[in-house]
């Protein structure tokens, strides 16, 4: 099982915990990982409200490298990164006229867009590819007790259309099957296909952190120990803002926020250090100790 | 087949104002849908039930309502796609409007929006003596905002008007679009002033909710995005909605990924010492946790292709 590995931004920068927790949770699996060290950024969705064009293309040359490097599988570890590529590719799968302006700028480089490549995201792929049954054989410290919310951050449940749920539905409830395989209890709330606000969070901070206030109360009123997110966007925003989102709403909420991969870590017996637990803002030693590590 | 309404109703002369969901089981045509099973609730079992409703067939908007917590329109939603293994199906009101009874919520909310934005064409220069006239091509980027029929459902589950009453929401958003887009009106640059302000194009956190929620592919974060595309184009960007797209477009176009340092720095003004105080705390935070960013950021090896790239497209 190779892929080539799209590591995305955040996962080296703003969340450089993430990046070694998923690359020790693939190894684990026999995953292998071809990173794309020529692959630009996806554009996020921010660079699309400058130029869609530009994300666009972008995002074709990325598939195409992966062609080129003899992959039809692109691996992902950010929900941001999933969406933004997926709908690129739905857009130019389902116009010609449009992939050929496309393949035209590519040309330099001598790449070709052709649509035969698809990102998938870790979830995705340890549902899809791995199987539960050989995750399970690894599981050696189950999170039994441990109460865990799921949060998947917009772009892995929409737009569905270019998501692929019509072939695999079972993507849209990946989280909690991996939260129950591990052992731990799904605590299932509204929020969690909802947006964490931090797209807006420049723009209107009150309203960001707002949505943070929200998500994470109801999950901890709902008595999560935790919330995991295969989204470091979400993390940043979930995380980073949470102090300002106590505050705001008048209580404390100390909820730790897991990447989606430091959970199945956990659960694999990696030790906190390793997964890079001490390096978010929120203290995350409560689900530690609950998981019999402290 | 048989089928399970839970349905979420309120009724604003009851003694206590909660609402409470009320259950029916009906046996109805495997093709009825969830309006079909509403109207014959109310026909057969219950007359209380408020619904609103007119066309049945999607053309309206009339009947736009929550089905599964998600928005859609109630004549357009199958049950035989919305049942859950045990045949049940969830029927709220819309969400952001306030319920007036059970499925019908006031919908002013929804309409001043759209008024706010002058949805109407404002040309300029002298009245031509017959009609303006726009051509064919100039219109078709414009097919898909017209298609909406102001059902309200992309405002219902819109996530940031869950927090900001003040947003202009997704409906009239798009509306915006489809005159600004329109090359018979003559207002733009005043519309770009009104939709750059606190609550208007930028304030959208592209969740994508309101693209799922359409029944008509109205699709109004993409409109939104076109309009974010086309006042920037038109100059207008001084927003930090605008220079915090920019920055980002530049650090990519330099090193072919995100540099989140100089985006996070930036973004609100080098000199901005009260925003740069402002975000202190976060960052200081993020460090101690070793959270931060690498401080040297090293650009792809092939960055000069991403750079053509961005040049090519630039130069369109
Ligand atoms: S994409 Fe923007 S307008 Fe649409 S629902 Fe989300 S926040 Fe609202
Ligand atoms: S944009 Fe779509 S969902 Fe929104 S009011 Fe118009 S038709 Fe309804
Ligand atoms: S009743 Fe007219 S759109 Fe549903």
């Amino acid at each position: 099982m190779k892929y080539a590995f799209f590591p995305g931004c955040v996962s080296r920068g703003g969340c450089p915990e993430l990046y070694p927790a998923a690359l020790k949770v693939c190894e684990r699996l026999g995953i292998e990982l071809d990173e794309m060290v020529d692959a630009s950024c996806t554009g996020a969705g921010v660079l699309q409200e400058k130029n869609k064009k530009l994300g666009d293309t972008l995002n074709a040359r990325t598939m195409a490298i992966a062609e080129r490097m003899g992959y039809d599988t692109i691996m992902v570890i950010c929900s941001t990164c999933q969406g933004v590529m997926s709908r690129a590719k739905y857009t130019l799968d389902n116009d010609d006229t449009y992939r050929a302006e496309i393949n035209a700028l590519l040309a330099e480089e001598e790449l070709v867009y052709t649509g035969n490549v698809q990102p998938k995201h870790l979830l995705w792929v340890l549902i899809e590819d791995v199987g539960l049954d050989k995750i399970r054989e690894q599981v050696q410290q189950p999170l039994s007790g441990v109460k865990l919310a799921p949060f998947y951050g917009c772009y892995i449940v929409r737009p569905s259309d270019s998501l692929g749920f019509d072939e695999n539905p079972e993507r849209q409830t990946s989280l909690e099957t991996l939260i129950e395989l591990v052992g731990a209890e799904t605590i299932d709330f509204a929020g969690k296909t909802r947006c964490c606000g931090f797209p807006i969070l420049t723009i209107n901070e009150k309203a960001s952190v707002n949505m943070v206030a929200n998500h994470t109360g109801d999950a901890k009123d709902l008595g999560a120990d935790a919330m995991v997110t295969p989204c470091p966007l979400c993390h940043l925003n979930l995380d980073g803002y949470q102090p300002a989102a106590a505050k705001q709403r008048g209580k404390s909420i100390s909820l730790p926020i897991l990447h989606f991969p430091q959970m199945m870590g956990l659960a694999m017996g990696m030790s906190a250090k390793e997964l890079g637990l001490q390096r978010h803002v929120i203290d995350t030693k409560p689900v530690q100790k609950k998981v019999g590590q402290v | 087949m048989q089928v399970k309404l839970a349905v979420k109703r309120f009724d604003p002369e009851r003694e206590q104002d909660q609402s409470y969901v009320q259950d029916y089981t009906l046996d109805v045509p495997d093709h009825y849908t969830v309006l079909d099973a509403l109207i014959q609730t109310r026909e057969e079992v219950d007359e209380s039930l408020a619904v609103r409703c007119s066309c049945r067939a999607s053309i309206c908007g009339s009947c736009a309502m929550r089905v599964n917590g998600h928005a859609g329109l109630g004549c357009k939603t199958k049950l035989l796609d919305s049942m859950d293994k045990d045949g049940v199906v969830q029927v709220e009101p819309m969400g952001n409007q306030p319920v007036v009874k059970d499925l019908v919520v006031d919908m002013s909310v929804f309409w001043n929006k759209i008024r706010a934005v002058k949805p109407y064409l404002q040309p300029e220069g002298p009245e031509p003596e017959r009609e303006y006239v726009a051509s064919n091509d100039s219109m078709l980027k414009l097919l898909q905002t017209m298609g909406c029929i102001m059902c309200g459902a992309c405002v219902s589950d819109c996530t940031v008007l869950e927090v900001n009453e003040n947003f202009l929401g997704p409906a009239a958003l798009a509306k915006a679009y489809r005159f600004v887009g329109d090359p018979r009106d003559g207002a733009t640059n005043q519309r770009f002033g009104e939709l750059d302000e606190p609550g208007g194009m930028w304030d959208c956190t592209r969740c994508f909710e309101c693209v799922e929620a359409c029944p008509k592919g109205v699709a109004p974060m993409d409109q939104i995005m076109n309009l974010r595309e086309e006042a920037a184009a038109a100059g207008f960007t001084s927003t930090i909605g605008a220079r915090h797209a920019e920055i980002f477009a530049d650090t990519v176009k330099h090193s072919g990924w995100l540099d989140e340092l100089q985006l996070a720095v930036k973004t609100p003004g080098m000199f901005n010492i009260g925003a740069q105080l402002h975000n202190m705390p976060v960052g200081i935070r993020a460090f101690l946790r070793g959270k931060l960013p690498p401080i040297v950021h090293k650009a792809i090896p092939s960055v000069r292709f991403v750079r053509r790239i961005f040049e090519k497209i630039e130069e369109d």
